[in-house]
């Protein structure tokens, strides 16, 4: 007896098999490669039907910007080319997002500051586009090292923000960070930060699935504002400029524009969860009265120091924050219940993640929250040193580490 | 054909505004041929203006929103200024997003656009001021000229930041006094034009709004030249009357008295631009 397939086998515009975000993400056979994280940028969006990706050389996300480039050459991405400045390429990667593109870039350090203008404006216009942020740190002095400053003047711009611990991490996050970012009570820009060249020069081993399978193409249609292509009616053909006008409608309607950006925001819990395997991932002994929370690099090598401190006969956890914006403030809570002392490791001079620590934990949390130890510059967290923090703190002798 | 997109919904059509069904009904549409000359009778795609009484900026808006060959597929991009009062009265799709950043914006939408319907011509046409045009966004203006972006670039130049309250722009002509300038401007007024057709542009035109019918012939050599080669650019005189002392009724006056002078009409184009210019004057179309 034959079998009849029911299901129709859609191609994207690359010829690749259109599949679900779950196969994509979590059932497509896996295989391991050997990769950097500007490298896995590139598998990543090689496998998500990506229509659009503008350009522009800032170190140390140069690469995986190349990499895209090569990508449109070879026919996966629709359009791509180098803007002027950071500035212009926010403007124009905004441009081809309106037009009903799904859009991709990256961007660096200064070059985040260059287009800062540009970030509350995407989220106002509600354009699902993912920035690929490698961070650096920002000038003056001069610096090209890994810094993560830059992330504190991104809070509160109306985007979302995931961190990226590994290349892995990114690898999926870029994929699952379209299907958030795309659904319709979402729609907002997606920022997906990761340090630069700890994670974007360093290779590793990575679980790609095959690349001839890519998530389901964009659909503008779905999105709550107008597509600027002229195919459905115009959303701007107003009897009144509303907006610009001095009355309190106007200003009512700017206000309540602005919450529903960050309500949006906030209707990403579900789906980020389910595509994330939740918003943050713990480590180390569930019941420690110590914990790290930590993104990124800070939250691998909080792992690191975990391992020591067991050798000093220490229990500690890593809660690895895997979303900032939305930040996963019931899971904090309860992944901090037991704790007594709080560490922040940060690879800033501010304490920005210490900071939104102590935000969402006042009034639950008994624990002293403590920002340390914090590293800045391009200056490295070795585990040892996140132990010695902890046992000066702890009044212990430190006598195993350096 | 996109202009469907403006048909009424006949459930809905005894709750829509006149001026709604006045665009569908009477607005010319799918005609290439449209132009200055149906003003009087055809709904016009702006629908009354934000703008001071008399102001010359708004009769370029409605020669320019009369000449668009193909409204029904124009995709408008504008920035911050006096003129971005005036869109949301624009039937079409328009965008604001940034200060300074319309020509990133449009090359972005005319990228996508042409990738997304390849068999579709859509333009995309900037309106902007000359403070978004030649000051705060010269770097985008003139890197999408370096770039080719097949879009057609229009600056209202009214010689001053006008909406902000009268400050010297780039635009300003040497000496005039206006705020942030108060000894008079120390250097001479941008030739906005002649960088333009230094960057690249193939089309490139400098007139006042004294002729609706130049202003038609301009816009439309602008937008073919621009669909088919590459960047187009018009530089339009739209003074302030407000900021340089005149009365609502002395806008044409001034118009025509530039014509004589710093506006004489000028044009430029690539040969190119000529034989699509050439190509479109024997279809009738020009």
């Amino acid at each position: 007896m034959t079998q009849v397939s029911t299901e129709k086998v859609i191609y994207n515009r690359a010829g690749q098999r259109v599949v679900s975000p779950n196969y994509l993400l979590f059932e497509a056979p896996r295989t391991k490669h050997f990769m950097t994280g500007s490298e896995a940028v590139k598998e990543a969006v090689k496998r998500s039907s990506v229509d659009a990706s503008v350009s522009y050389p800032i170190t140390p996300q140069s690469e995986a910007a190349h990499l895209i480039g090569e990508l449109w050459v070879e026919g996966y991405v629709g359009v791509y080319f180098r803007g002027e400045s950071e500035f212009g390429v926010m403007s124009e990667i905004a441009g081809c997002a309106m037009a009903g593109a799904r859009c991709i870039t990256t961007t660096s350090g200064p070059g985040t500051l260059r287009a800062m203008e540009n970030f509350p404006m995407w989220a106002g216009t509600r354009i699902p586009v993912q920035l690929v942020l490698m961070a650096r740190g920002i000038n003056s002095p001069l610096s090209i090292q890994p810094d993560n400053l830059e992330v504190s003047f991104l809070l509160d711009t109306g985007c979302m923000i995931w961190y990226a611990e590994n290349a892995q991490d990114l690898f999926d996050m870029i994929i699952a960070g379209f299907v958030v970012a795309e659904k319709p009570e979402v729609h907002v820009p997606l920022i997906t930060v990761v340090d630069g060249f700890f994670v974007s020069h360093t290779r590793e081993a990575v679980m790609l699935p095959p690349d001839d399978i890519a998530l389901p193409p964009y659909d503008p249609y779905k999105a709550p504002m107008p597509v600027i292509d002229a195919e459905v009616p115009p959303g701007r053909f107003l009897r009144d400029p509303f907006v610009m006008k001095s009355n309190y409608i106007s200003y009512a309607t700017h206000a309540s524009w602005q919450f529903e950006v960050r309500a949006a925001i906030e209707r990403s819990r579900p789906y980020a969860k389910h595509y994330l395997r939740g918003l943050i991932e713990e480590f180390g002994d569930p019941e420690a009265e110590i914990v790290f929370v930590a993104c990124g690099t800070a939250a691998a090598q909080s792992k690191e120091a975990v391992r020591l401190l067991e050798d000093e006969g220490i229990k500690a956890k890593v809660v690895k924050l895997k979303t900032i914006r939305p930040f996963p403030v019931e899971e904090l809570v309860n992944a901090t219940k037991n704790a007594k002392t709080i560490f922040v490791p940060e690879f800033n001079v501010v304490g920005w993640l210490e900071r939104e620590v102590r935000r969402y934990l006042y009034k639950r949390s008994d624990a002293d929250i403590i920002g340390t130890p914090r590293v800045a510059g391009g200056m490295t967290m070795p585990p040892e040193v996140i132990v010695k923090e902890v046992l000066k703190i702890l009044g212990k002798e430190v006598k195993h580490v350096i | 054909m996109s202009y469907k997109i403006y048909q009424v919904n006949e459930a809905l059509r005894e709750f829509v505004p006149r001026e709604i069904i006045d665009l569908e009904e009477k607005a010319t549409w799918g005609n290439p041929k449209r132009g200055v000359m149906d003003l009087p009778y055809a709904k016009e795609l702006i629908e009354e203006h934000s703008l001071c009484a008399g102001c010359p900026e708004s009769m370029a808006f409605r020669y320019i929103l009369a000449s668009l060959p193909n409204p029904e597929d124009t995709i408008i991009v504008n920035s911050t200024g006096c003129t971005s009062l005036v869109f949301p009265h624009i039937a079409l799709h328009t965008v604001h997003s940034l200060f300074g950043n319309q020509n990133a914006v449009a090359s972005g939408i005319k990228r996508v656009l042409e990738w997304r319907f390849p068999e579709k011509v859509k333009d995309v046409v900037v309106l902007a001021g000359d403070g978004a045009t030649v000051d705060i966004g010269l770097d985008c203006t003139l890197q999408s000229f370096f770039r080719q972006e097949k879009i057609t670039t229009i600056c209202f130049d009214n010689e001053v930041y006008a909406n902000t309250g009268g400050q010297e722009s780039g635009s300003t002509v040497k000496g005039h006094v206006f705020k942030m300038a108060p000894k008079g401007k120390q250097f001479e007024k941008v030739p906005m034009w002649q960088l333009a057709i230094d960057a690249g542009c193939h089309y490139v035109a400098r007139l006042t709004v004294s002729s609706p019918k130049r202003v038609e012939q301009v816009v439309k050599k602008a937008i073919y030249v621009a669909r088919e080669v590459g960047p187009t650019y018009i530089h339009l005189y739209t003074p302030c009357i407000l900021e340089i002392g005149l009365n609502s009724d002395d806008g044409l006056e001034e118009s025509r008295a530039r014509d004589k002078e710093r506006f004489a009409f000028f044009e430029y184009a690539t040969p190119e631009a000529q034989e699509v210019i050439n190509r479109k004057k024997e279809e009738g179309l020009l």
